[in-house]
């Protein structure tokens, strides 16, 4: 228990995303990757070069990858209908619920990702009997349960952070309104809160967006599956270099936006104080 | 295996039915250990060199020649914008093929590990550290600089010191997530702790029990890294001085 209880304080973190603007680097990002195609089709004058392979392979790995979307935007989805609740009970008035959901939200959040998706796809029954009903439970839909587990601790600790940023002085003067204490969370508290939530909760987002190529190792077909898979198939080494930097590329261009859209938001709350 | 634990466990098994095999069986228990080396490891090395690069980048951000600021810009961005996973395949198959001229591979798969998870981690370092200078208070270094400090001096005895103390609770963070990125390792066959893990779970069928000792082994390791940095952070505290 002793090490545990380092874990009771809320790491702090101090705004460290900072502006490192560049507009130019997704031409960089373009530009190496168009170079390296062309590296490879230098060495390809017989045999289908890289561009054949992209042209050929993109269309497929490009579904992939819209797997790995859908499944972050269910994870996202199941993860805050989680850990928002969750996040209210860290703040809770009794002893009894903020133990245990900090318990809950520590654990989470300090296991790896990947451990605790084989945890759900190995142990969660590929159906489950409600009653007299029985819900299946395909992989994919226990891949999405996996992922939102510890995307909830972390929605946990964000809706923690930002209720606890708001002044005391508000909730003072709600109590002095006669405002019960649901009544001022919702009508006082998060209403204030909310804005602040948005930046670490896309930041999450893009870490879960990344994080869904871990699916491909517990045998779920997914961008990174189908780019190994049109790999081998090929029998042709060289192309690995084109076809997974195609792939990197794919999660780049969805990731970016969203991390400079973070940035953004940041810096206007930061002026509004 | 004899003693108390193995006792316990072995009650455990007879009675109930859990078969925490690495605490029973040598055997298990030598490769879990083996497991948990190579992940303290990697883990140890990654941070040390996720460190150096970390504040190799901060230092080209801030110093003169436009191509190295925009040579870091690209790497932050390119390693925080993309699948950890991937970019560990990446580097393993499509640039390990490319070094591998003769039969025997020029770097393995720990050695790949090492040096994916250090670009990643070191990628958020570079951000971490460069924030921290830039939180000094400008009046720190205007005071230094009055005092007749160069520019080097500055540097040496008042920004990395108070930049080190003010980034902390983030590096600390960062290292916590590199710890738990090892994993990613199990993908292309380095026997850390969760591919031992997995390989006696598919032997003993005990399942449940070793993703039991899994999660509080790594919510152990984890906990212990806090708990040093929390240690160090507090011996460089300041008295007096709020950052």
């Amino acid at each position: 228990m002793t090490h545990l209880s380092v874990l009771c304080k809320p790491r702090r973190l101090p705004a460290i995303r900072a502006p490192l603007a560049w507009p130019g680097l997704p031409v960089g990002v373009a530009l190496a990757f168009v170079a390296s195609v062309a590296w490879a089709q230098a060495g390809a004058a017989v045999r289908p070069g890289p561009i054949e392979a992209i042209l050929r392979w993109g269309p497929l790995i490009f579904g992939g990858f819209l797997f790995n979307v859908l499944t972050s935007v269910l994870s996202m989805t199941v993860g805050t209908a989680l850990g928002a609740p969750l996040g209210l009970l860290l703040i809770a008035p009794g002893r009894l619920p903020r133990g245990i959901s900090w318990a809950v939200t520590q654990f989470f959040r300090n296991a790896p990702w990947l451990v605790l998706l084989f945890y759900v796809m190995f142990l969660l029954p590929f159906e489950l009997h409600v009653g007299g009903v029985t819900i299946p439970l395909p992989d994919w839909a226990k891949a999405v349960l996996g992922l939102s587990l510890p995307v909830a601790a972390n929605v946990a600790e964000i809706v923690r952070g930002a209720l606890q940023s708001i002044p005391e002085p508000q909730w003072s003067a709600a109590a002095g309104l006669a405002f019960g204490r649901l009544q001022t969370i919702r009508l006082i508290i998060l209403p204030q809160a909310i804005r602040r939530m948005l930046p670490p909760w896309m930041n999450l987002y893009a870490i879960l967006t990344m994080a869904t190529t871990l699916i491909s190792i517990v045998g779920i077909q997914d961008g990174l599956t189908i780019t190994r898979a049109a790999i081998s198939s090929d029998a042709r080494p060289e192309m690995m270099l084109p076809l997974y930097l195609f792939l990197l590329l794919l999660f780049f261009v969805y990731c970016y936006p969203i991390a400079r859209a973070t940035l953004a938001l940041e810096r206007r709350l930061l002026v509004r104080g | 295996m004899g003693g108390p634990i193995a006792g316990l466990f072995r009650w455990l098994n007879d009675v109930h039915g859990l078969n925490f095999s690495v605490f029973t069986d040598a055997y298990d228990a030598h490769r879990f250990l083996i497991g948990l080396r190579t992940t303290i490891g990697l883990s140890l090395s990654c941070m040390v060199f996720s460190i150096i690069l970390g504040l190799l980048g901060a230092w080209l951000l801030s110093g003169p020649s436009r191509l190295a600021r925009a040579a870091v810009r690209f790497y932050v961005q390119a390693f925080r914008n993309t699948p950890p996973l991937v970019q560990l395949v990446f580097f393993y198959f499509a640039i390990g093929s490319l070094l591998s001229g003769a039969r025997e591979p020029l770097i393995g798969g720990y050695g790949w590990a090492v040096i994916s998870f250090s670009l990643l981690a070191g990628a958020f370092n570079v951000e971490i550290f460069r924030s921290g200078v830039e939180a000094v208070p400008p009046t720190m270094v205007e005071a230094a600089q009055g005092l007749g400090f160069s520019r080097l001096q500055t540097y040496r005895y008042v920004l990395a010191p108070l930049g080190l103390r003010i980034c902390l609770p983030a590096l600390t963070n960062n290292l916590v997530n590199l710890v738990k990125t090892t994993t990613l390792a199990y993908a292309i066959g380095v026997p850390e702790l969760l591919y031992a893990a997995s390989q006696i779970w598919s032997e003993v069928l005990n399942v449940r029990e070793m993703m039991y000792v899994l999660l509080a082994t790594y919510i152990a390791l984890v906990a212990i890294l806090v708990w040093i940095m929390e240690r160090w952070e507090r011996a460089l505290r300041i008295p007096g001085y709020t950052p």
